[in-house]
């Protein structure tokens, strides 16, 4: 099968699918070369840098009956948009009793690795993941970035798609042919019997090499990508859990009111997974900071294989 | 293109409404007020919940702007909505439904007074946050020019919105995109409880749209053919190319920021007396009446229509059912 890379990806499944809808469009700050050069400048617009402006637009546009793209760029360039995407996008079609739908796909890049300090590193997940009404998810690999969006883009509900700034350039396989991939399913990456990693984009992958050194100590680790962070598929993650029955949490964000603490609650909750539990949930996360600059500090706050395998050895302790 | 800031009131300008748009104007106006005397008195007796904002004094801006609208064409509202929506032609069976949080309300009892929609007239909602609809509407804005189909959009707010970033913004990306929009600022003056005079750097809010090279016009609020001059003008050059234009109502509340019993307002009282002197009902009353086109018993025809049509819509809320608890968790997302 050929290869793209995660960002490759994301931009065929965009121009696919505005090959196929001429109601998509897409605002950001800066437009990408390949899209403006398919579908003008009607289509794909350069903003102001204005995202609480072109946010509301895009809601209103959807409301109108398009379906707008519009690209954040850095997650963290979207925190001036925070009336539009909770008070507005979230809850509009709530609030107006369900009067029409607000198809809006944002784009929002997370994590660190960068070395560009707290204002343009962040994975702030778990702030959206608080807000009813907004779906989300969080691909790792070229192929999920494809076929998620594919399902953002025709889903009638604003989705917000996070990426992986660190895995921008990773080179996967990605098949010729139409496919989309369900919100709400997730993907086992690694099958094993002994601890469940669940972990999320770049740590998805420092999650298999700690695995593929485990494995030499006859350790075996299974590793869950929930892939879609709203709709949360708990099944495939008690089913792994309680067929391990130790949990290991790898994530790229601190660990307070995190994604993480959202899937230590669904596995310990459930009494049957809870019943098969063998050790404590432990949690691999990044420290409870603004990502700082300096090399030395950025990686002492994250997390990588290294500390998901402490982790894993902790739980099987 | 003019850049400087003009002054209108119909007194200088000819009116070319026919007598019949005349009165069915005034009838909005007449209907607007029934309609909040009606939901304040309502929510003082415990059937209405919430918060319910009155827009009684300000009729003649939202009259006066979607007489000259097209039906498909769209528009936005802020937290005092009423206006907006049944001079936009909303439905008062089901906005009263809404404000008694019946399932038969426009947003199945999930909006309330603050968040009436209806999509289906080009409503696109009352909006709880202050400058929160600007965005939006803007939006629409684009989507009419994408749809080019000569649409325009119109985005109601008050002067305390005009001192927040979307208004901004959206005020220069529709200059630069030359979007067909009318930004229509509701100058009553205060912001919430807060005097314009304290928080603006200029008393006219419509100089500010000559920093984004279109035309800001001030109109007298108040009286509804100064507004549907300006609005009919502003939406002409909008269909036809020419981009947007800010219009700022000079207008006044008459009650205050909310309904609530026994609060004192802090607002002057012969200011308060003053503007009531000027009612824009009464305005438009005189005018149709100096030109012989309405007398006491046209006058008490339009308000028997009127109290007919808010008791049946006030009992068809009463009759209305609650929505069931379980509907809770219906409509957060769309299918």
């Amino acid at each position: 099968m050929r290869e793209l890379t995660y960002n490759e990806a994301a931009l065929e499944a965009i121009a696919e699918e505005m090959r196929r809808d001429p109601k998509i469009f897409y605002m950001s700050t800066d437009t990408i070369p390949p899209l403006l050069k398919e579908f003008g400048e009607q289509r794909i617009k350069a903003t102001p840098i204005t995202e609480a402006a072109f946010t509301g637009m895009a809601i209103g546009a959807a409301g109108c009956g398009f379906r707008p793209i519009a690209d954040w760029r850095q997650v963290t360039f979207c925190f001036v948009a925070m009336d539009q995407i909770v008070n507005q996008a979230a809850k509009i079609h709530y609030m107006f009793g369900g009067q029409v739908p607000f198809p809006i796909l944002f784009r929002a890049s997370v994590g660190g690795g960068g070395l560009v300090a707290a204002q343009h590193s962040q994975s702030p997940y778990s702030m959206f993941m608080n807000v009813a009404g907004l779906k989300m998810f969080l691909p790792s690999t070229p192929y999920d970035m494809k076929g998620l969006l594919k399902t953002a883009i025709r889903d009638n509900n604003p989705v917000i798609s996070f990426e992986s700034s660190r895995l921008m350039g990773r080179k996967g396989p990605v098949p010729e042919e139409d496919y989309a991939i369900p919100f709400g399913q997730a993907d086992v990456k690694r099958e094993g019997s002994d601890v469940t990693v669940v972990a999320l984009a770049w740590l998805v992958h420092e999650a298999l090499a700690a695995a593929e050194e485990l494995a030499k100590e006859g350790i075996s680790v299974e590793i869950v990508d929930p892939r879609t962070l709203v709709p949360l598929d708990a099944g495939t993650i008690r089913d792994s859990v309680q067929k391990t029955g130790r949990l290991v949490i790898a994530d790229e964000a601190g660990p307070t009111a995190g994604f993480s603490a959202e899937i230590a609650a669904i596995v310990t909750e459930d009494a049957a997974t809870f019943a098969r539990l063998k050790a404590p949930v432990k949690r691999v996360c990044a420290l409870q900071v603004p990502i700082p600059y300096s090399p030395v500090l950025e990686s002492a706050v994250f997390p990588d294989r290294n500390r998901i395998s402490a982790g894993i050895r902790e739980v099987l302790r | 293109m003019a850049l400087t800031s003009q002054s209108l009131s119909s007194q200088n300008l000819p009116t070319n409404l026919s007598p019949d748009k005349q009165r069915e104007m005034l009838r909005q106006m007449l209907t607007i007020r029934r309609f909040e005397e009606r939901a304040s008195a309502d929510y003082l007796a415990g059937k209405i919940y919430g918060v319910v904002h009155c827009y009684i004094g300000e009729e003649a801006v939202a009259v006066g702007v979607c007489s000259a609208l097209a039906g498909t064409d769209r528009i936005i509202s802020t937290h005092r909505g009423h206006g907006h929506c049944i001079a936009k032609g909303a439905d008062l069976n089901r906005m009263m439904a809404e404000l008694y949080g019946r399932q038969t309300g426009y947003c199945k009892g999930k909006g309330g007074s603050m968040h009436i929609a209806d999509f289906g007239i080009g409503m696109l909602g009352a909006n709880g946050i202050v400058a929160g609809g600007i965005s939006i509407v803007t939006g629409a804005g684009l989507a009419a020019q994408m749809e080019g189909k000569g649409g325009v959009a119109v985005s109601f707010f008050g002067d305390g919105a005009s001192n927040a970033g979307p208004f901004h913004e959206c005020l220069n990306i529709a200059a630069a995109w030359k979007l067909p929009m009318l930004y229509v600022c509701e100058n009553n003056m205060y912001a919430a409880q807060t005097a314009a005079a304290q928080t603006h750097a200029l008393p006219d809010v419509a100089r500010r749209a000559a920093g984004y090279g279109i035309p800001g016009i001030v109109v007298d609020g108040n009286d509804v053919f100064a507004v549907h001059q300006a609005a009919s003008a502003a939406i002409d050059r909008a269909r036809s190319g020419g981009g947007p234009t800010l219009i700022e109502c000079k207008t006044y509340r008459w009650r205050a920021h909310t309904e609530r019993k026994g609060q004192p307002d802090p607002r002057d009282a012969t200011e308060i007396e003053a503007w009531r002197r000027k009612d824009p009902i009464a305005f438009l009353e005189r005018q149709l009446r100096d030109q012989g086109e309405l007398d006491d018993a046209g006058l008490q025809a339009i308000e028997r229509d009127i109290i007919g049509a808010i008791e049946a819509a006030v009992a068809f809320a009463e009759a209305s059912p609650f929505p069931l608890p379980e509907q809770a968790t219906d409509d957060v997302f769309s299918a």
